[in-house]
């Protein structure tokens, strides 16, 4: 009857000395796993170049319209990329399936995770926000 | 009794001294609850406030005094307000005769060309008041702290504060008793009630040694007296909200919180005047060592918290009447037979 009782508090004296297991948030932060689903962005070439083709099929495939007003122009040698772009993260689910439909991989979710912000017109992104320049986790005041 | 005046003033300003002392002590064992407990479950407790948390004590009650201090409607407001404020007071009261050092002070000095002695009133030892029932009168007291409960859950007009109070009354009493045998073994080898004899009494070896089942049965009883976990049914939030606690905010709250805290440190530091020998060890100074043995007894009440789940009720009557009890007056026979045993 006392054996259980004595098991019980010298584990928690063993938990006592035994390294805490939180995450001091605002210091520290969580790296995301790769397959984490944070918001879509434009993806880049080697030489800074956007991937996008302009071919709308993101656009088509997106349940909640949160991508829209994609501008195709045509470059010197017939290829297409898009001069406007917008993605609106106050509509967007994070449900990926851009990411899925995009035939060149251009457009992909990333490993943000504090979206939060005071203005919500920054998180309506055009082009050139939505557009990573490398591929490294950021922190949020880069919205 | 020229220095009349003076011993007064000097006993106020060591009272005050020793209060100031003990409520800092109360609201940093809060901190230390909350911090042992955040270890106990691999996390490290307030850490924000100061550093390493220290001021967390100091926030809280920033806190607490700026919350609004509600008076339910239908409340008794005179017995609501007397409620935590007797809680606190009794559970302050036990501390004055509890010895936390030997001496303070010399016997005797002079101010102002006066021969003033120090040795009235016990003004140069680490004890408050060195009465010669100091053990009956502690007990009194703390038999007292029921009534601040009970006020409460009565004042409070609601079922979960009244069920609250009930039940504290119910387990304070089937304790008391077992509280009250398990200390006879340490009486009957001091030969006194004054706290003051009982340390002295242990100069040579600590009463814990003579009486493992005694201490144990004290521990245990003490745990319920302060209606601590695994005793804390007067106020499990699964059933009764808070107990007796339920309708209180703002200060009255911290009143009754600084009751509960208060009890615990009175616990100890009487648990380790009885058994563990008071302020004497040695090397270092004897207040150190009362201070150490006492937060090592506050820490066993945090890590009972952090371990042990609730009794039922008929489960912590069954342990007060039916196990405590008979156990302690089996301690009482057994340490009478002995001590009869040797004196012949």
């Amino acid at each position: 009857m006392i054996i259980p009782l004595i098991k019980g508090l010298a584990t928690t004296l063993r938990m006592v000395f035994t390294k805490p297991i939180t995450l001091q948030y605002p210091e520290e932060k969580k790296e995301m796993t790769p397959r984490w689903r944070g918001h879509p962005e434009l993806t880049v070439n080697e030489d800074g170049s956007r991937r996008c083709v302009a071919c709308t099929l993101c656009m088509v495939v997106c349940p909640s319209n949160a991508i829209k007003g994609i501008v195709p122009a045509e470059g010197p040698e017939h290829e297409k990329y898009p001069t406007a772009f917008t993605i609106d993260l106050t509509r967007c689910i994070f449900c990926g399936f851009c990411q899925e439909a995009c035939p060149k991989g251009a457009i992909k979710l990333n490993r943000l995770y504090e979206l939060a912000q005071y203005d919500k017109n920054l998180l309506i992104m055009d082009i050139d926000r939505a557009t990573q320049p490398k591929s490294e986790l950021r922190r949020p005041d880069w919205l | 009794m020229m220095n009349l005046p003076l011993l007064i003033v000097l006993t106020a300003v060591k009272i005050t001294l020793v209060l100031v002392v003990f409520l800092t002590a109360i609201a940093y064992t809060v901190l230390m609850e909350r911090k042992v407990l955040g270890f106990i479950q691999l996390r490290y407790g307030p850490n924000r406030v100061g550093p390493w948390g220290l001021l967390q004590p100091l926030a809280d009650l920033i806190k607490l005094l700026f919350k609004e201090d509600f008076t339910p409607p239908q409340v008794n407001k005179v017995l609501f307000v007397l409620a935590p404020i007797i809680t606190a007071v009794t559970a302050f009261l036990p501390f004055a005769v509890i010895p936390f050092a030997q001496n303070l002070l010399p016997p005797c000095f002079t101010i102002f060309g006066q021969e003033v002695d120090l040795t009235v009133a016990a003004l140069n030892q680490g004890v408050i008041a060195d009465i010669n029932v100091g053990l009956l009168y502690v007990f009194a007291m703390s038999s007292l702290a029921v009534y601040g409960a009970v006020l409460g859950g009565w004042a409070s007009n609601n079922k979960y504060s009244l069920l609250g109070g009930l039940r504290l009354s119910a387990q304070m009493i089937s304790y008391e008793l077992a509280l009250g045998l398990s200390v006879i073994g340490v009486l009957m080898f001091a030969g006194s009630l004054s706290l003051v004899k009982i340390v002295e009494a242990q100069k040579s070896m600590w009463f814990i040694v003579y009486q493992p089942l005694g201490f144990l049965l004290f521990f245990i009883s003490a745990l319920a007296e302060c209606a601590r976990t695994p005793f804390d049914l007067i106020e499990c939030e699964n059933e009764l909200v808070a107990g007796f606690q339920t309708e209180y905010s703002s200060m009255k709250w911290a009143l009754f919180m600084l009751g509960e805290y208060c009890h615990i440190i009175v616990a100890s530091a009487l648990a380790t005047t009885l058994f563990l020998g008071g302020w004497q060890g040695p090397l270092l100074p004897p207040i150190a060592w009362f201070v150490i043995k006492t937060f090592a007894l506050v820490f066993v009440f945090i890590w009972f918290r952090g371990t042990f789940p609730r009794f039922r009720f008929d489960q912590l009557m069954y342990l007060g009447w039916k196990v405590l009890l008979p156990l302690g007056l089996l301690n009482i026979l057994v340490t009478g037979a002995i001590i009869l045993f040797l004196q012949r």
